[in-house]
């Protein structure tokens, strides 16, 4: 009996023990919360000045800075400024590494951030105000597009320096279109009945197997740019979530219709699931897929399939009235709460993505296309006086149609894109319409999974307002 | 007397050396397990969200349990998870246990090759995974198309994504398949003799036999996998919430700490995560000692009876 009773209680402990993983897994980034907070030694509106000379240590979290443009803007900064050792490790920003860096009161001088994620980053004190380091830079924030600077910008506020523009237009395979007798023109997002018919007549399976997907609409991720065709924003200036707009409602149910009519949402996805997007196998090549809304970094990848057969043509999207359409993305840097070297940090946000500094990384581009016997697929930046003298001076046109059109429609689409607001919880708006158009792709109906996904937001933005 | 007292000394220096040899353990446990465990205690009562202000919110944490209806679909999922893992695993396991007990030559090599999952990196395994389990083109859908069966959609299909995870799982069932090696290797030669002596053939000599001189092992295997299918992590964070995955990721798949994990470095709610956490600890410990209860009754421990 005792030998029982000793064994439970050991039994027990065991799994106390087992169970305590996850419990201090809660609790790992320690008690801190106070000084990381609190503090407000560096970086805060009223705290050291962004101003000076930079020096000393700088550490950057989420930058890799592996290809030429990154590089040549590296050497830009390093040379301008001897005595600040950069140290960047490799890999994406990892919230999980920087949130517990930030509690430990130990955050990086700087990240490199994707802006989606800034509102709410800013809204919980985990990035400061850039105003002062606007200022004391003298970063001239009208040369930026303005739609970038507003993804940054949370009630009245910059916190954070915009660097690329990623804009989106419909890629298309040329090959597959000719043979099949339709002109790209059909590759269209304003009459959602006839973008259907195309779809569905270039699609193709065997049985259970598909062997090609007509049009992508490319869900979940694209539900924001279809709400955008339809006339919808799911975040409302100010950041509250409108998530079951009726306009969004419709065509996320829209949307889902091209996946149904094209295999189905379980066999569709792990067909894209299985695609070599980076490689000469990509969809657009081996004709797996003939059109997608597919963003402007892209064609510089593509550029390397022209030998494996590739014939690209692409084609604006628009909403239903015609007009150009598109989402914007990009990454942005700022700085942390709590950052020991603001100082540099802040000239480090301002160089890299300085006119000049952009001018530099163009010119790398260029010698790279040079010494690959390729060609430039343009360059794409939040900086407007950039972008345009970077075209003037570099851009000529490129050898091949399908790709000068897809360059040239996504330089046409840069000033009608339109970026999500910045929200104080966009994490949780986020997450929430992901979860609602996952639901959706499943079978719930459109409306009842953003419903969901709209109390679910809206309770989490109210929190954050609080 | 004298050596009574050279004995007593003895054991207490016995005691001392005891408490010294476990102090880097008893050390590293309260610096690093008991003490981050007091810590989210007190964080679930707050809404402490890693940067800002920290305020007491009483237990608004753990009402919020019970109001928010992704940690219900989290439990959900993860019981069901281990309903099919815990069975499945502990069967596979003292399978490949018992096929390894019977190798004779290159047992070593065996043994090794299958801990050596083990050993990988669960994130490395889910990546496998995705491409092994694709619906459409992956192998094992292949090699079932081999035999005339059409594999269904397993990565993407809702109903199909906890089977997934229960099966990628026994990638790592290594370190169970140790253990129930080393309890069939106690089993007594005498009785498995005796039992073949008396016409038993090897399912009944495995059933009336081996099966309860390892049932220990197997109890001790089920109660260890049982915890950790309720807090798993890796997989399902690698193949459907990786940066990659989660715009893609269903709610079938989202199981108990990959909640827990958004929550804390997501959405910084650390104090709800807490609490989570602390809900997560409760279930375990009640499990547990239901098993722990059930389990007396048909486990047999040698030395029981003395």
């Amino acid at each position: 009996m005792g030998t029982t009773r000793n064994r439970t209680r050991i039994a027990l402990t065991a799994a106390g023990l087992s169970a305590a993983v996850a419990l201090s897994g809660c609790a790992g980034v320690g008690g801190k919360g106070e000084e990381a907070s609190g503090s407000g030694s560096s970086g805060g509106d009223g705290g050291n000045s962004f101003a000076g000379d930079p020096s000393g240590n700088l550490t950057i979290m989420g930058f890799g800075g592996e290809d030429e443009v990154a590089q040549a803007r590296v050497d830009a900064f390093t040379k301008a400024h001897p005595s600040v050792k950069v140290s960047h490790p490799k890999g994406e920003f990892d919230a999980q590494q920087f949130l517990t860096a930030l509690a430990a009161g130990n955050p990086p001088d700087l990240v490199y951030v994707d802006r989606a994620i800034i509102g709410t980053y800013a809204a919980q004190g985990a990035v400061v105000p850039l105003t002062d380091c606007v200022k004391a830079r003298k970063v001239d924030t009208s040369a930026y597009r303005e739609a970038a600077i507003n993804s940054l910008t949370l009630d009245g506020k910059l916190y954070g320096i915009p660097e690329f523009y990623v804009v989106q237009v419909n890629l298309i395979d040329a090959k597959t279109l000719k043979s099949k007798g339709i002109d790209p023109s059909k590759i269209q997002t304003k009459d959602w009945p006839a973008l259907k018919s195309t779809a569905t007549s270039l699609y193709e399976s065997n049985g259970s197997k598909i062997k090609r997907v007509g049009f992508d609409p490319k869900l979940p991720d694209s539900f924001p740019l279809w709400a955008l065709i339809n006339g919808a924003q799911i975040v409302k200036d100010g950041g509250a979530p409108n998530l079951n707009d009726p306009k969004a409602v419709e065509a996320l149910d829209y949307a889902i219709t091209l996946v149904e009519a094209q295999g189905g949402w379980t066999s569709f996805k792990a067909f894209r699931d299985s695609f070599d997007i980076f490689g000469d196998k990509n969809p657009l090549t081996t004709g797996t897929i003939t059109a997608f809304p597919m963003e402007n970094w892209y064609v510089n990848v593509l550029r390397d399939s022209i030998p494996a057969g590739l014939q690209l043509a692409a084609q604006p999207i628009t909403d239903r009235q015609g007009n150009p359409v598109s989402t914007l993305g990009g990454s942005a840097w700022a700085i942390p709460k709590g950052a020991k070297n603001p100082t540099a940090a802040c000239a480090w946000a301002a160089e890299m993505t300085a006119t000049d500094t952009w001018m530099k990384a163009a010119e790398a581009r260029i010698a790279k296309t040079k010494a690959d016997k390729s060609f430039f697929t343009g360059l794409f930046t939040a900086n407007k006086v950039a972008d345009e003298k970077i075209r003037e001076t570099y851009k000529e046109p490129a050898p091949k149609p399908g790709f000068e059109q897809a360059i040239q429609a996504f330089y046409d689409t840069l000033d009608t894109a339109k970026a999500m607001p910045a929200s104080a919880a966009g994490a949780q708006i986020d997450a929430a319409w992901k979860a609602a158009v996952g639901r959706a792709l499943g079978g719930q109906s459109a409306q009842a999974a953003l419903d969901q996904a709209q109390k679910e937001a809206q309770a989490a933005f109210d929190k954050a307002k609080k | 007397m004298s050596r009574a007292r050279r004995g007593g000394g003895g054991a207490a220096g016995e005691n001392r050396a005891g408490w010294l040899f476990i102090s880097p353990w008893i050390l590293g446990f309260v610096i690093f397990t008991a003490g981050p465990m007091v810590a989210s205690l007190v964080l679930s009562f707050t809404d402490y969200s890693l940067v800002g202000e920290t305020h007491g919110v009483g237990t608004a944490n753990y009402a919020r349990l019970v109001e928010d209806p992704r940690v219900a679909k989290s439990l959900t999922n993860t019981f069901v998870y281990a309903l099919m893992f815990v069975p499945l695993g502990t069967v596979v396991a003292l399978a490949l246990a018992m096929l390894l007990a019977r190798v004779g030559r290159a047992a070593g090599f065996f043994r090794t090759a299958f801990y050596l999952p083990e050993m990988t990196p669960a994130v490395a395994a889910g990546a496998l995974f995705l491409l092994l389990l694709n619906g459409q083109t992956g192998l094992v859908n292949t090699v079932l198309g081999w035999f005339g069966i059409t594999g269904p959609n397993w990565t993407t299909d809702p109903a199909w994504l906890k089977p997934s995870l229960a099966v990628v799982s026994l990638w790592s069932m290594g370190g169970t398949v140790v253990i129930l090696l080393a309890a069939l290797a106690n089993v007594p030669r005498q009785l498995q003799e005796a039992a073949l002596l008396d016409g038993a053939g090897p399912w009944r000599r495995f059933t009336n036999v081996t099966l309860p001189m390892i049932s220990g092992a197997v109890f001790f295997a089920v109660i260890t996998n049982t915890i950790a299918a309720l807090q798993m992590f890796d997989q399902a964070y690698t193949m459907f919430y990786g940066p990659q995955q989660s715009s893609s990721a269903s709610e079938e798949s989202l199981v108990y700490m990959v909640y827990l994990f958004q929550n804390a470095f997501e959405f910084f709610d650390m104090g709800f995560a807490s609490a989570m956490a602390w809900l997560l600890f409760g279930i375990i410990m009640i499990i547990t000692a239901i098993q722990l209860k059930l389990g007396n009754r048909w486990v047999y421990y040698e030395g029981d009876r003395a």
